[in-house]
């Protein structure tokens, strides 16, 4: 028997190599990417310290976006009209209003009520000095993190909505307690759905951060514009930036991947082999 | 002991159940017959409150359903009350809905350890038990999706009979599977009526009705048509409209 043949899809395959060696080329010959620029400044410690900020903010970003996606998923799903409405309002309000515009109204926060209060609503309190309470940092996060909440409730919702109408009735037939229908049999369906959005949301948060830099705090962006605007060599730093971003990007997409695979038991009659497993089979052979 | 009095359900403005008085005996096995659309699944969801009744009352063993009577009122219970009552009572889907997620025996187990709070190796150990009775000791840790349609269904019995209800509810439960899938959940439900289990079970399968059932109820239209023993309600139908349904399904 002899295989179909396939003159097309090898002159294809020939074509996007030649791109890529020119590609490859360029990097290497134009001197205006300015290599031993790049290297001198890759693992430099303020870049460093700078990337462990980007980390910090993402991470604190992602962890109280999801805090609050999860009741603003409860109560859009909510029977109570009030609290589905109130969810639907927030949603709107922080999914229209750009994340930058977000971002300098928070650090403004002191311009608008100079004084902070918590105590029995309209009588006595503690009240502070809104500039001492919220630092450029606290801004950023709550600006992050407020933003972030919007998104994730909407993901956290459609999740939850996935789960087909059959799984709840079978749950709530067989007795099982609430808390247990949504934790043991809802919500571990739901994440099939959640988690690939969850995972764009949180490499577009990781890439977000970069807009903080409007608040001078010394996030990664921040820092490598300090360094060009300081030695002029412009594109070289803006690789470094660009670079460990990508890698950061990598790391979590491999993560995805294992956690996503974790959450398709019993969805695919088999897993498919991960890479590194049919990795180890091709060598074995 | 199953007692209905006057059940009345509608959704919307569609009328799906018009007053239906029904007394099921313990240990007996009722299958219900009639054409789609005449209110037999909605009935068999009223007797484990998945459907509130609209008027009426549901009784399993003298305790009222769903529902708390004091002086001339009835309260609707807390989910937490329902969700208990409900744990007495299997119920199994048409589709199945074993949940994807879990294994057979995880499937089977879930409910007496976070429902009734039984202890986790001795349900196991059930769970395990009662997948032999119904054919499939060698099928625990599948997951539901490697499973043939009949296989999930035996599943489902099986999580239904970890609870040891006092009754189990049967919503068509081989409509969805294959003609040769059928003849293997049959035979489970009818080892299940020999054993004295109570069974309510809604079905198109009325060669299943012939052996197995001690009373076979004809519905249409939200109503009771006609009941009996099924010698003569298969057999001997008195209303045209049992008669007509009949003459349709056994060619």
């Amino acid at each position: 028997m002899v295989p179909a043949r396939h003159p097309w899809r090898w002159a294809g395959t020939g074509l996007v190599l030649v791109l890529l060696a020119q590609f490859a080329h360029g990097l290497t010959t134009n001197p205006g990417w300015d290599w031993p620029t790049f290297a001198g400044y890759f693992l430099e410690e303020s870049v460093l310290r700078a990337l462990l900020l980007t980390i910090e903010l993402t991470v604190a970003g992602a962890l109280l976006g999801f805090l609050g996606g999860i009741p603003l998923a409860a109560m859009r799903l909510s029977r109570n009209p009030v609290l589905a409405a109130v969810s639907w309002t927030y949603i709107w309000v922080f999914r229209s209003v750009p994340l930058l515009v977000q971002l300098l109204f928070w650090a403004n926060l002191g311009y608008l009520y100079d004084r902070l209060q918590i105590g029995v609503p309209f009588g006595p309190g503690w009240s502070f000095s809104t500039t001492s309470l919220i630092s450029s940092f606290g801004a950023a996060l709550l600006g992050l993190a407020l933003h972030e909440a919007a998104f994730a409730g909407e993901i956290i919702r459609s999740g939850l909505l996935s789960v087909d109408q059959g799984q709840h009735e079978a749950a709530a037939a067989l007795g099982l307690p609430r808390r247990r229908q949504f934790f043991r049999i809802v919500l571990p369906q739901a994440m099939r759905a959640i988690l690939p959005n969850a995972a764009n949301l949180l490499v577009n948060l990781l890439k977000s951060t970069s807009i903080v830099y409007v608040l001078a705090i010394g996030e990664l962006f921040y820092q490598v514009q300090v360094v060009y605007g300081r030695n002029g060599r412009v594109v070289p730093l803006l690789m470094v930036a660009t670079v460990w971003y990508v890698i950061l990007t990598a790391l979590l997409s491999v993560l995805q991947y294992y956690v996503e695979r974790y959450f398709a038991r019993g969805a695919l009659r088999t897993l498919p082999p991960t890479p590194f497993q049919r990795l180890r089979a091709a060598i074995r052979r | 002991m199953i007692e209905l009095t006057g059940v009345h359900k509608s959704f919307g403005t569609l009328e799906v159940l018009r007053g239906i008085d029904l007394t099921v005996r313990p240990g007996t096995v009722t299958v219900i017959l009639g054409p789609s659309g005449s209110g037999k699944s909605t009935l068999l969801r009223c007797v484990n409150h998945l459907e509130k009744v609209d008027r009426g009352l549901v009784r399993v063993d003298g305790e009222l359903i769903g529902y708390r009577r004091s002086g001339n009122r009835l309260h609707e219970l807390s989910e937490r009350q329902i969700l208990r009552q409900r744990a007495r009572i299997g119920f199994v889907f048409q589709n199945f809905n074993l949940f994807p997620h879990l294994t057979a025996v995880e499937n089977v187990a879930e409910a007496p350890i976070s429902a009734l709070r039984k202890p986790r190796i001795e349900t196991y150990e059930r769970a395990h038990a009662l997948l032999a009775r119904v054919g499939l000791a060698d099928k625990a840790d599948a997951y539901p999706r490697q499973l043939s349609g009949g296989q999930q269904q035996r599943v489902a019995i099986a999580r239904a009979l970890a609870l040891e209800p006092r009754l189990i509810l049967f919503d068509e439960p081989t409509s969805a599977l294959d003609p040769e899938l059928v003849g293997e959940v049959l035979d489970v439900l009818r080892d299940l009526a020999t054993a004295g289990t109570t069974m309510i079970v809604v079905t198109h399968e009325i060669g299943f009705a012939r052996e197995a059932a001690d009373t076979v109820i004809f519905m249409d239209e939200g109503r009771i048509v006609e009941q009996g023993p099924p010698a003569q309600v298969l057999d001997h139908p008195r209303h045209d409209r049992t008669q007509a349904f009949l003459s349709k399904v056994l060619i």
